[in-house]
């Protein structure tokens, strides 16, 4: 079956295969994430008491911590993981395509990615490092930072960026093209429409932050002021550049972790998705009004308050579609034969940590509470509840599901839920108490605090360090699945697993049909 | 194991007494809400938070017990033969108007604060506030011109009682029970700050080229602190906002005290304008 794959050099150099690509991306995503995950380590420790732990005085240090954390986590861990991972490797198993529209171009957009991730790891190490958060908010990220480190960021970005437009053309291009005969954007899986929804927000999202960044480079370096002040520009003027892409940039984040949660809690609950239709166009939705919220990161920055006013109103909306969702998910599991294995298990906590984490949005969306919040360790908290638990827990699911269709062996059930303990005992002692901390008036992005706050920071750095360890500790898994190669089934997963990956071997051949699968 | 002694302390104090007796204007150890509302609007912020709060505890605990009941009631053992239902519309109606009602509930008196925070009718007097890197200048253009800045005082400068990192060598002295306008800014040529006091309800970014409005009033005589909330580089947690909060009179005898210490201070800002 797997006769036309070429040797490996040339299968994973000049891979034009979307499950080699897939993989490719898997395995740059936990190297990111492994990177990232070292920041976070450093970050903690730092902060885990009152003064100076392991800087000394260099506070710059910490802002390239805190930032790289940030962009790594975002563009280099989540994002590769869902859409460049995931998405690559079942999409078009999904849909019954015998590959991506663009072979080529997948490979191109995976490899804009090793270039990337050096200009960014790469100018930490360079003139002090680039600290303006990964917000990159002007002036900081001009005047505020001399050198070319913020210049490396912006160029790592504008590669990132290009190489996610063009997985973006190549996705809806397959959805819409490759689909086997029978399947109607209707009976499309869950996932497929999570990752068709995504795309679209990436290519409408991304060229504003490319604009945006292409503008501060020309401030940094080519005399221009869009973002200064002194001669007639406006900070806040990249404000709302960037947030019109960081806020759909949250949902693409998420969105996908949306449809893999759909396909595990169908897969393990042994019945069908409830909701489809409404679990679809909720996604959808999301995607939409996704776009019109982007000023409510901006409540402090003295915006008009009948602006202020409607974004509060636009803001609130978005948790009408998420609210469908969570309970779509629960009645899906409603009358279901349920099985824990450790994707259900990461499953299950996604949703109910993912509603943690919301209803503090709800929270924060309110302009007038938000003027005690925002800026705090409170929104610290609330992101990583949707971010940290949300998108990575997806991810975890996801990756636990799909492992033994990708790799040909199971991995453990038993180290799998000890992962999953571990992980979500780690996470939860590290965000929880920032809430507390963000309440009582904690600011982020500060290396030292007063010593009041002394108590919860020390209890998130313990946190932290489980967290940190649960993370290793995934590697493990993987390399003890790998090791022993106990030989995965066809479909582990019985009667529940219904979509088309399930009915190729484990792994898939290189060539996934060699007839088109027809849909009834 | 003295921090949970500390913690467990604490936790029985603010648990046994009432607030009032818990520092004000500053964070306490292990504090799990709000500093204390010094400030009418913040006591509304507070007031508004709690009420939200509790329904996002609400709908927290609901979808929790719901998650846990599937999967008690559902798990493979009890129940082998899975069901096939996948629509139940009435459902599905419920659970968009639900929420939506929910947030329409939240939403006025959510509009009621946003308008309240923004309403300037009532001005007693006004302070300019100007962000460095890394510290607060401040302006009383309503007496004299009266102008220095607060830098921040480092641990070997620190006096008894002062908290670390949020004490200044001035602290910004306003008169209690007047409506202060604080007019925030930033050093044209420099970076976005962020003028925040927590007690008050108070966070304004401080933008270069901008001139941002807030306002506050301060009931009782005391010290409040706030803290930079904008990332403005390597110093950004280390430029705080202390303030001082006297009575009429007290302002005024410090008014004149202040006018002749910083006098140097303002022939300098002429000089620079």
């Amino acid at each position: 079956m797997s006769s036309h794959a070429p040797s490996f050099f040339k299968r994973y150099f000049f891979s034009t295969n979307h499950k080699d690509i897939g993989v490719l991306y898997l395995y740059f995503a936990v190297i990111a994430g492994l990177i990232g995950g070292i920041f976070s380590l450093l970050i903690r420790m730092e902060l885990a008491e009152p003064g100076m732990q392991i800087l000394g005085d260099d506070y710059q240090k910490y802002n390239v911590w805190i930032t790289s954390h940030g962009l790594l986590m975002i563009f280099f861990m989540i994002m590769p993981a869902m859409v460049g991972g995931f998405g690559n490797y079942f999409v078009p198993l999904l849909i019954g395509a015998p590959d991506m529209a663009f072979p080529r171009m997948n490979n191109l957009s995976f490899w804009l990615l090793v270039p990337s991730i050096i200009l960014l790891v790469g100018s930490g190490f360079v003139d002090g490092g680039a600290g303006p958060g990964w917000t990159l908010y002007a002036p900081l990220s001009t005047s505020g930072h001399a050198g070319p480190a913020v210049d490396m960021v912006i160029l790592s970005m504008h590669l990132a960026g290009a190489s996610s437009i063009l997985g973006a053309i190549n996705f809806i291009t397959t959805i819409f093209n490759m689909r086997a005969p029978g399947m109607t954007l209707h009976k499309m899986p869950l996932f497929v429409w999570s990752i068709l929804i995504t795309a679209f927000l990436l290519l409408l999202s991304l060229p504003v932050l490319a604009g945006a960044i292409t503008m501060m480079l020309t401030d940094r370096n080519f005399g221009t002021a869009f973002f200064n002040p002194e001669a007639g520009g406006d900070p806040v003027l990249f404000q709302h550049l960037f947030w019109f892409f960081g806020h759909p940039e949250v949902y693409i984040l998420i969105l996908p972790g949306f449809g893999i949660i759909s396909h595990v809690v169908s897969t393990f609950s042994k019945k069908p998705i409830f909701g489809y239709l409404g679990m679809a166009y909720a996604m959808a939705a999301i995607g939409v009004v996704g776009f019109v919220v982007w000023a409510h990161h901006m409540y402090t920055t003295g915006l008009d308050v009948d602006t202020r006013a409607y974004f509060l109103a636009a803001t609130m909306v978005i948790a009408v579609p998420t609210g469908i969702k969570i309970f779509s998910w629960i009645a899906t599991m409603w009358g279901g034969s349920i099985e824990f294995k450790t994707p259900m298990l990461f499953a299950i906590a996604m949703i109910f940590l993912f509603t943690l984490g919301g209803v503090t949005g709800v929270v924060l969306a309110n302009t007038g509470i938000d003027v005690a919040l925002h800026d705090t360790y409170y929104v610290v908290a609330h992101f990583h509840y949707v971010m940290s638990m949300g998108a990575l827990f997806s991810i975890y699911s996801g990756f636990y599901y799909w492992f033994s269709k990708m790799s040909g062996v199971d991995y453990s059930e038993i180290l799998g839920k000890i992962h999953f303990w571990l992980t979500f005992i780690g996470v939860n002692i590290t965000f929880f108490p920032m809430h507390f901390s963000g309440l009582a008036g904690m600011p982020r992005r500060i290396p030292d605090y007063p010593d009041a706050f002394a108590g919860w920071n020390y209890v998130s750095s313990i946190g932290a360090y489980i967290s940190v360890f649960a993370a290793f500790f995934f590697v493990l898994v993987v390399l003890e699945a790998f090791m022993r190669r106990r030989k995965a089934q066809i479909n582990p997963w019985g009667k529940g697993a219904t979509t088309f990956e399930w009915k190729l071997s484990s792994p898939p051949p290189f060539h996934s049909f060699d007839d088109l699968p027809k849909v009834k | 194991m003295t921090k949970i002694n500390t913690f467990i302390i604490s936790l029985s104090i603010s648990l046994l007494t009432s607030s009032g007796l818990m520092a004000k204007g500053q964070p306490t150890d292990w504090q799990m809400g709000f500093q204390e509302a010094a400030s009418p609007l913040m006591a509304e912020l507070a007031g508004l938070h709690d009420f939200v709060f509790w329904i996002i505890t609400f709908i927290t605990i609901f979808v929790f017990i719901l998650l846990a009941y599937v999967c008690f009631k559902f798990s493979a053992k009890r129940n082998k033969n899975p069901s096939q239902t996948t629509h139940n519309s009435l459902l599905e109606v419920a659970w968009t108007v639900i929420p939506v009602l929910i947030l329409v509930v939240i939403a006025i008196p959510s509009f009621k604060l946003l308008y309240k925070q923004n309403d300037f009718s009532n001005i007693d007097m006004t302070i300019k506030a100007t962000g460095y890197t890394w510290y607060w200048g401040y302006e009383y253009p309503d007496h004299d011109d009266l102008a220095f800045d607060a830098i921040m005082l480092t641990d070997d400068e620190l006096e008894e009682g002062q908290p670390r990192l949020l004490s200044t060598d001035n602290m910004l002295v306003v008169p209690i029970n007047k409506n202060i306008k604080m007019q925030i800014t930033s050093d044209p040529a420099g970076v976005i700050h962020s003028w925040a006091v927590p007690s008050l309800g108070v966070k304004m970014d401080a933008i270069p080229g901008r001139l941002n409005e807030t306002y506050y009033r301060i009931e009782e005589p005391g010290l409040y602190y706030g803290q930079c909330s904008e990332l403005c580089g390597p110093g950004h947690g280390f430029m705080p906002i202390s303030i001082k909060a006297v009575s009429d009179e007290e302002f005024a005898a410090w008014l004149e005290e202040a006018k002749e210490e910083f006098a140097s201070t303002k022939d300098d800002k002429i000089v620079l304008k």
